[in-house]
């Protein structure tokens, strides 16, 4: 290994009552790529904020060219010589491109004057460095996102950086920018520029990179060469799941399969287009069916979920409920049309938490208790006991405030507003997240008996509850449906051996390429 | 997304704007500029002589070049996406600081507007930039406390103080150097160098930097945003001020009733003149049109003796609301 830029040391940070980082180490070499891998909340960003002095570390150091540094900010880390680049880049769009690349140390007159000659003409020239010929004068937000983030590459580097930090480079790129990206990297690498690279793209992590770490809940699981890594070892080490342990029934309440029969499909959604997020998914959801979207951070699991609610427009595809076709989809039609769904990010998407647990069970159906603009209060009543007691939601009273709940009971708040809606199919984009085991098995109990009353479901969840959960598992990667299993079919092996399962890199290009 | 595949499939160079967004660009950029010619040619052939006539141009002039001074200062706030609601109520508080102060001669008449107007700015910028407050709540809240100063000073409006006329600034702010008054040579020579300083320094450039997205991206990008955040306030104060000093200077005392409604149109001077209300993109140039154009058409409808000088108002109103609609097509059709 050649020698160290940068080096983490045991790095540990605490957010109130949970640990972000957890004895995390981490050693940059010069010259090297080194992937940054792991789900959501493993706890990548909290550890490049710490790199760039964005967060201190309640424990740990940092050495930066041989010296413990403590950095007071982006600006501080970028002074000596740690630069970062954002999944969304994060430039001036209104100011030219030459402005962008010199912004900080802009070269001046001996007068003191800015020298835009001298601006326009190094600006050209260093970005023709890297393949890229434009107009600098033009403003950067009239430009592809290719060339913005070469742009933000190129700032980098000749702000003399020795470590560059890439933050999902490549999530909004066409397959040929993210090509030139890769490129670009090896040109960096042969400068002795140390890299590091967080991605939750496999196919990038082996073709751009030499070694890989992987966080799980704030901590180092496992770090080493890519060539002595395998497809398989990385996803099992990013899910947390061993390779070898494949069980069907384990601490999940999840019952057991459901009779789907032949049923027609209540919901059928055709090849569902979203630029950079989803190339053609096909998804189809019988009456008391479960199905699971399996798949790693970003391989498109919400955005189906999303995209069959109508809650993200399409480029292309179609959604069908009932054998009705659908031109128009949006979550208005998608309601009235039966189809519900309970959002990810439950907090931003979700509960009123200053509302009381009334008023948010019944927010969405109350133009169904509204008799001449008026709400009927014993309507609106009796709806709320009922959920309430089906769901065993812990209030004092449908009075309380949503906000003072737990957030088990936050979720079934969220899940009474949909039921009552009478859906027949709901969708539940990680419906047990952030919520305490009890409450976890309470929830999926519940799913699985509303499936057996004939509900489909469509579940977005961790691989452990997919497996458990799920009739159907469709596994997403990167946009594409990579397999459906069904039944007996369904495994954590099996699942993780189709999202490990080389990218057709080419397919993929070429639907781009159309 | 017919838009969306046509990028995928161009070269790693960028896609040429289409026509109309040129067009629409280049309205927005000189727009103000253009209506401004065809005005003043309006005017010029509706009222002759009583519209060109060199007393008549050198009052639009005087009228212009205050509301210039606050609009410059205006148009690096707005720029560094921020805003100050408070330049008109410092006016009136320079003013009104001015008649006090020249009991000690010119200096006094000069240097206290400035030093409190100064002192103001840093208060603005200090608790915008540092504390990261919002500019609108913490300029309305200076706006009332130099509102309310200039009011104190006066004992409620019913202590005037007169400047004495052999004072040295009362005669420059009425001298008239070739028929040009020298509060505008002043506002003038401020412009001028408030351009350069925007378009030829660092400051200027990073001042565009901190109006691009909340000034976060400029942030990460290394650059001292509150810095430059504190420098905007205590320039538009400082600017705001110089405008009552002259105002005091030609009517030899300060009200403090002066500049009412001045911040308002001050932005909108800016904003017609191209400068996105929401920072990071616009010109100097522009506002200079901007604050033209509002004076001659208020000069024009004072002309046409049947209309109300309140339309005057009713018709800057109608241009503001075409300006920032026409912003707003440009930004969207941009994002696309």
């Amino acid at each position: 290994m050649n020698e160290p830029v940068c080096e983490a040391h045991a790095i540990s940070k605490r957010f109130g009552g949970t640990l972000a980082l957890d004895q995390v180490s981490l050693r940059l070499a010069a010259g090297e790529a080194h992937a940054l891998v792991g789900e959501n909340g493993a706890g990548k960003s909290t550890l490049i904020k710490v790199l760039t002095g964005v967060h201190r570390p309640d424990g740990g150091t940092v050495r930066h060219l041989g010296r413990p540094v403590s950095f007071s900010g982006p600006a501080d880390a970028q002074d000596a010589g740690i630069s970062s680049i954002y999944q969304e880049v994060e430039l001036a769009p209104l100011l030219s491109v030459a402005d962008n690349l010199f912004l900080g140390r802009e070269p001046i007159t001996r007068l003191g004057l800015l020298d835009r000659s001298r601006l326009r003409r190094e600006a050209t020239e260093v970005l023709a460095r890297y393949g890229v010929t434009v107009d600098v004068r033009r403003p950067l937000g009239e430009l592809g996102l290719g060339i913005r983030q070469m742009v933000a590459i190129a700032r980098a580097v000749s702000a003399r950086a020795r470590l560059v930090i890439m933050d999902e480079p490549t999530s909004s790129l066409a397959p040929r920018e993210a090509d030139r990206l890769a490129d670009v990297i090896e040109v960096l690498r042969e400068q002795g520029i140390a890299i590091l690279y967080v991605t939750h793209k496999l196919d990038e992590v082996f073709r751009v990179c030499q070694r890989v770490s992987v966080l799980r809940d704030g901590r180092l699981i496992h770090t080493g060469l890519l060539r002595e890594t395998s497809r398989i070892g990385l996803v099992a080490a990013m899910l947390g799941r061993p390779v070898a342990e494949v069980r069907r029934h384990g601490v999940t309440s999840f019952g057991e399969a459901h009779e789907v029969g032949r049923a027609a499909p209540v919901l059928r959604a055709e090849s569902l287009v979203r630029e950079h997020a989803l190339h053609g998914v096909s998804i189809e959801v019988r009456p008391g069916e479960v199905v699971g979207l399996a798949g790693l951070l970003g391989s498109g699991r919400s955005e189906t979920a999303r995209a069959v609610f109508g809650a993200d427009p399409l480029d292309a595809g179609s959604v069908e409920v009932a054998g009705r076709a659908r031109r128009r989809w949006n979550p208005a039609i998608a309601i009235r049309s039966g189809v519900c769904m309970v959002p990810e990010d439950r907090k931003a998407e979700g509960v009123v938490p200053g509302l009381s647990v009334r008023d948010n069970i019944t927010l969405a159906a109350l133009p169904r208790l509204t008799r001449g603009g008026l709400v009927s209060r014993r309507a609106r009543d009796r709806v709320v006991d009922a959920f309430v007691r089906r769901l065993g939601i812990k209030a004092s009273s449908p009075d309380q405030k949503v906000g003072e709940l737990s957030g088990g009971n936050q979720q079934k708040v969220l899940l009474a507003r949909m039921l009552c809606l009478h859906p027949k199919v709901l969708i539940l984009d990680e419906p047990t997240r952030g919520i305490d085991i009890g409450a976890k098995a309470e929830i999926q109990a519940l799913i699985d008996e509303l499936a057996q009353e004939g509900l489909g479901v469509l579940l977005v969840a961790e691989l452990e509850e997919i497996v458990e959960g799920a009739d159907t598992v469709v596994v997403l990667r990167d946009g594409t449906a990579a397999g459906v299993l069904r039944g007996a079919e369904i495994g954590e092996r099996r699942i993780m051996e189709l999202i490990a399962a080389a990218g057709s890199d080419g397919s993929v290009g070429g639907r781009f390429d159309d | 997304m017919t838009t969306g595949q046509a990028e995928r499939a161009a070269p790693l160079s960028p896609a040429t704007g289409t026509g109309r967004t040129r067009l629409a660009a280049l309205a927005q950029r000189h727009g103000a500029a253009l209506v401004l010619v065809l005005v003043v040619l309006l005017g010029s052939l509706t009222f002759g002589s009583s519209f060109t006539g060199a007393g008549n141009l050198g009052a639009i002039a005087l009228d212009a070049s205050y509301l210039l001074l606050v609009a410059t200062g205006m148009t690096f706030v707005i720029l560094s996406g921020g805003i100050d609601l408070s330049v008109g109520s410092v006016l009136a508080l320079s003013g009104v600081l001015a008649a006090y102060g020249s009991r000690w001669g010119t200096a006094g008449a000069v240097l206290l507007p400035l030093a409190v107007c100064g002192l103001i700015g840093l208060v603005n910028g200090l608790l915008i930039g540092r504390a990261r407050l919002a500019p609108f709540v913490v300029t309305l809240a200076t706006l009332l406390f130099a509102r309310g100063l200039a009011f104190a000073v006066t004992q409620e409006g019913n202590q005037v103080y007169i400047i004495p006329a052999d004072l040295a600034l009362t005669r420059i702010g009425q001298a008239n150097v070739l028929g040009v008054g020298v509060p505008v040579l002043i506002a003038l020579a401020v412009f001028v160098a408030a351009g350069v300083v925007l378009n030829r320094t660092r400051f200027g450039l990073r001042v565009f930097a901190a109006g691009n997205g909340d000034g976060h991206a400029a942030e990460l990008m290394g650059l001292p945003v509150a810095r430059i955040r504190v420098r905007v306030y205590v320039l538009s104060s400082l600017l705001a001020g110089l405008a009552g000093v002259l105002i005091a200077a030609q009517t030899t005392s300060g009200l403090p009733t002066l500049g009412e409604g001045r911040e308002l149109e001050a932005i909108a001077a800016v904003v017609i003149g191209g400068t996105l209300l929401t920072g990071g993109a616009g010109s100097l140039g522009g506002t200079l049109a901007g604050v033209l154009l509002l004076k001659v058409i208020q000069n024009l409808i004072n002309q046409v003796g049947t209309l109300s000088s309140a339309y005057q108002q009713v018709v800057s109103g109608t241009f503001l609301v075409l300006v920032v609609l026409v912003q707003a097509t440009l930004a969207r059709r941009r994002r696309q």
